[in-house]
């Protein structure tokens, strides 16, 4: 048998670069890469029956937040009352105690301080086990019909960041570790010690221009 | 001269297309008003871009309509009354076992007046779509 040698024809490729540079065009152009992100919230349900379903709390457990229409904020709880004028003010640049310190004393009450929430005694599981928390603490934002969008979502973004430092100390402490680096259940965990409890009541028409 | 070889560019150019066609999405709706959001630092991330509804705030782009705030739900402009009505249309296009993880997005502009947030929200919770996100942007604000 005579010994072949066959040549392959190669394809041409050359012209596959232009057209893969060509899809590569298209989806440059029409995509959009932000990804959307924002701040969570979960609405309270409608009202079942007509008279308003109001939930009485108690005062020691209410810390209020109110955002008027000159985008001022008031924070109120029964220890303290603190008023911050601008955003600045909110993360402490005023000198006053920041927002976000408020909060975090407030959802703790680590001195057990009769004018800060009560402190109930409940099981998360090993290895947090028993400990004392403010099981029953709301934080009500509140504002104005005038507010602006923006004062608003730094009130919320202050008092978000509050949670966020809770849960970072709680796994810290616990788990001795990131809170990102939590595996999920975990993670449940910590969210069950440091719930987001906070209330947005519908707007109250005070002090501002329609 | 030595040519360059020009071999793996296809191999490459590939590489670059996969990796574009994975982390995007298509451009659903054209925007058809101006907005600013605010900006945030304690954001998340929305995970599932299927469950996600958007509801647009801000002053139209087209200055003819005037400078006063409107919403844009889908590719047109609506009332607040329409809602609820828009938010069951959505649910109704989902997966039933996806409808109680339905987001809505709240894409507002920074100046907008918080009485109109709250018609939103009251609308919202009237609809049942409870859980919502504002969307802002990252950053120190």
């Amino acid at each position: 048998m005579p010994k072949t040698n066959r040549k392959v024809p190669g394809i041409n490729a050359s012209s596959m670069a232009d057209v893969s540079f060509l899809l590569l065009c298209f989806f440059l152009m029409v995509s959009s890469m932000d990804t959307d992100s924002g701040l969570a919230r979960r609405l309270p349900p409608p009202p079942q029956t007509e008279e308003q379903t109001s939930v009485d709390v108690q005062r020691r457990n209410l810390l209020v937040v109110l955002v008027n229409s000159q985008n001022e904020t008031l924070v109120q709880n029964q220890q303290a009352t603190y008023l911050y004028a601008n955003e600045a003010e909110l993360r402490g640049d005023g000198g006053q105690v920041s927002l976000k310190d408020v909060v975090k004393e407030f959802v703790l009450n680590t001195q057990n301080n009769p004018v800060l929430p009560e402190l109930t005694e409940e099981d998360f599981g090993a290895p947090i086990g028993t400990v004392p928390v403010t099981a029953q603490h709301v934080i009500s934002i509140q504002n104005d019909a005038t507010t602006s969008y923006k004062a608003y979502i730094a009130v919320q973004n202050e008092v978000v960041r509050a949670y966020n430092e809770l849960r970072e100390e709680g796994s810290r402490k616990y788990f001795n570790t990131s809170y990102e680096d939590l595996t999920e259940d975990q993670q449940k965990q910590i969210n069950d010690l440091f719930p987001q409890r906070i209330s947005e009541a519908e707007p109250k028409n005070y002090g501002g221009g329609k | 001269m030595p040519e360059l070889n020009t071999a793996s560019m296809p191999d490459l150019v590939f590489a670059i297309l996969f990796f574009f066609i994975i982390t995007t999405t298509l451009r659903s709706e054209t925007l058809m008003v101006r907005m600013k959001l605010p900006t945030a630092s304690e954001v998340q991330k929305l995970e599932k871009k299927s469950l996600v509804t958007y509801i647009n705030i801000g002053a139209p782009m087209d200055i003819r309509l005037g400078t006063g705030t409107q919403m844009q739900l889908n590719d047109r402009f609506a009332q607040v009354s329409e809602i609820q009505d828009y938010i069951a249309q959505e649910k109704a296009s989902m997966n039933e076992a996806d409808q109680p993880l339905m987001t809505v997005s709240i894409k507002a502009d920074e100046n907008t007046r918080m009485q109109y947030i709250t018609d939103v929200k009251e609308a919202l919770r009237k609809a049942y779509a409870l859980k919502i996100s504002y969307s802002s942007r990252k950053g120190v604000n």
